[in-house]
């Protein structure tokens, strides 16, 4: 049994997400999906497949020339087909809030900002929300502020959406039509109960619910011989804190 | 006669008026820090930052020394250090505007004023309480009949042109052409700003138009009002392709701002040492 840490099982569950992408593109205070879109593209060339990736904080690993605006550009082109967004709160209908806390005009804990959540949430066709920590007070009932909402009206242009949820507990699945998420993998030692508990709003839980996939050795090492090293270049701090380098 | 004016760093803090409206590039576009250092101690007040679209050390820093009265971001942030902790106390407190956007609304405006057009339409944003908070911003239905989709609601943002803009480039050229790189939003920037100072690590005795590489990847002179030599510029933020981030700097601030006091003994530092 190989000892993992909770950061790589999150990596390799992000990975699965991405296997038939052809561009994936990764924004500020990403160094997990960063990995994983990295993973995904290594093991994608293994089986002579390509997969583009852009990470927006790297000057390797960044397919742009036309400057900051060129991301936004390109997912409006429907260029990107998964793109990874956070959240200080995420709610039931997958609205986000990258704002703060408490009513907007008397804020009690103000955040860094929506980044350019509120036009990629849009048009990017698989959003994944990802958020590490899984507790009441990141996973709402309501957001305080929408950053950018987790559906439109029929009449607004709107390609793209949010997916899936990842927390360092769970996967969820979004279902547009229900506009509910649903539950689809917990982690070995975690309950659904306790999934329940950890939850601020209310969920489906798929029939099917499975335990989080381990990786394969050849992905392990894959992650800590390669990935690790690239990460090092943009988030330097984290490839430190994970694997020592 | 030279193709450009070469000044001094002074010079170039001098050109900032209180209640100005001051572009202020990102982390990864050449942040130039020397010349913050210097506006603090003039002590300039009211300062409008536009940010394109975001910043780090230097908004905050600007925030925490009571230059700013307003701030117009998608977002504001340590990156891997976490909060913007003198950002997020001003708003907590009230003592800044902060006028929330998102990063292409923060391009489309100066896009706009780089065309001389009155705005620019923006997909996106529509339901989201960055749009309800912004009554600067309107959302009309496309009046097109051969592009886009029939009845489709759409934003609508103002040009956004900017009092002054400096920024820090790795070099300059003997006719004051500024290698900007393939950080093109400084040239968005530079193009919507009444006035453009540079700051760089040094002038070359060369001509970026002699090579067609060098001139793609360099902003003309003709936008330029005055350059300053300065070594280490943008430190402790990177300059790229020519020195990273200090991480340890970095972090020293995160950890000394995260209250009004340890920033004043970590700037005391900072300013005068």
């Amino acid at each position: 049994m190989i000892e993992l840490k909770r950061e790589e099982l999150l990596i390799s569950q992000l990975a699965d997400l991405l296997v038939n992408d052809k561009h994936i593109a990764v924004g500020a205070a990403s160094p997990i999906p960063g990995a994983a879109a990295l993973l995904a593209k290594e093991e994608a060339k293994l089986q002579n497949n390509r997969i583009r990736v852009t990470i927006l904080h790297s000057n390797k690993y960044n397919n742009f020339t036309d400057g900051a605006r060129e991301l936004f550009d390109c997912a409006a082109q429907g260029r990107i087909d998964t793109f990874f967004l956070g959240g200080v709160q995420i709610d039931g209908e997958a609205n986000i809030n990258l704002v703060g806390t408490g009513s907007y005009t008397k804020i009690q804990k103000r955040f860094p900002g929506s980044f350019g959540s509120a036009l990629m949430y849009f048009v990017v066709p698989q959003i994944i929300l990802f958020r590490e920590e899984h507790s009441p007070r990141t996973l709402v009932d309501k957001v305080d502020f929408i950053s950018a909402p987790g559906f439109s009206d029929e009449n607004i242009y709107r390609p793209g959406g949010p997916k899936f949820l990842l927390t360092n507990r769970a996967l969820f699945k979004f279902n547009k039509q229900k506009k509910r998420f649903c539950l689809l993998k917990i982690y070995n030692n975690e309950s659904i109960e306790n999934i329940i508990k950890l939850t601020g709003f209310k969920f489906d839980v798929d029939d099917k619910i499975t335990n989080m996939s381990i990786p394969d050795q050849t992905r392990v090492d894959i992650l800590r011989n390669k990935i690790s090293y690239m990460v090092s270049e943009f988030y330097p701090e984290f490839a430190n804190r994970i694997w020592g380098i | 006669m030279k193709q450009f004016d070469e000044l001094s760093l002074l010079e170039i803090v001098d050109e900032v008026k209180d209640g100005d409206l001051i572009g202020i590039p990102a982390d990864y576009s050449g942040v130039p820090m020397m010349f913050t250092k210097e506006l603090i101690k003039k002590g300039v007040k009211d300062l409008k930052l536009y940010c394109l679209p975001l910043t780090t050390i230097q908004g905050d820093m600007l925030i925490g020394s009571g230059c700013v009265s307003e701030i117009e971001a998608a977002a504001v942030t340590l990156g891997e250090f976490g909060l913007a902790p003198r950002f997020s106390e001003a708003v907590e407190a009230g003592h800044i505007l902060i006028k929330d956007s998102t990063c292409p609304a923060l391009h489309a405006q100066l896009q706009a004023t780089e065309k001389s057009v009155p705005f620019m339409p923006l997909r996106g944003v529509i339901g989201s309480d960055i749009q309800k908070y912004r009554k600067d911003w309107q959302v009309i239905e496309n009046p097109m009949k051969c592009s886009g989709h029939k009845n489709e609601p759409i934003l609508l943002l103002p040009a956004v042109q900017l009092d002054v803009l400096i920024f820090h480039a790795p070099c300059v050229d003997k006719n004051g052409n500024i290698q900007i790189g393939r950080r093109r939003e400084l040239a968005t920037l530079t193009h919507a700003s009444k006035k453009v100072f540079v700051t760089t690590e040094q002038i070359l005795d060369i001509d970026f138009f002699d090579n067609e590489l060098s001139a793609a990847t360099c902003l003309p002179a003709l936008y330029v009002d005055g350059i300053s030599v300065v070594e280490n510029g943008a430190w402790p933020c990177a300059l790229p392709s020519v020195y990273g981030q200090d991480n340890d700097e970095i972090k020293k601030y995160s950890i000394a701002a995260k209250t009004q006091k340890g920033f004043e003994e970590y700037m005391q530092n900072y300013l005068f040492n």
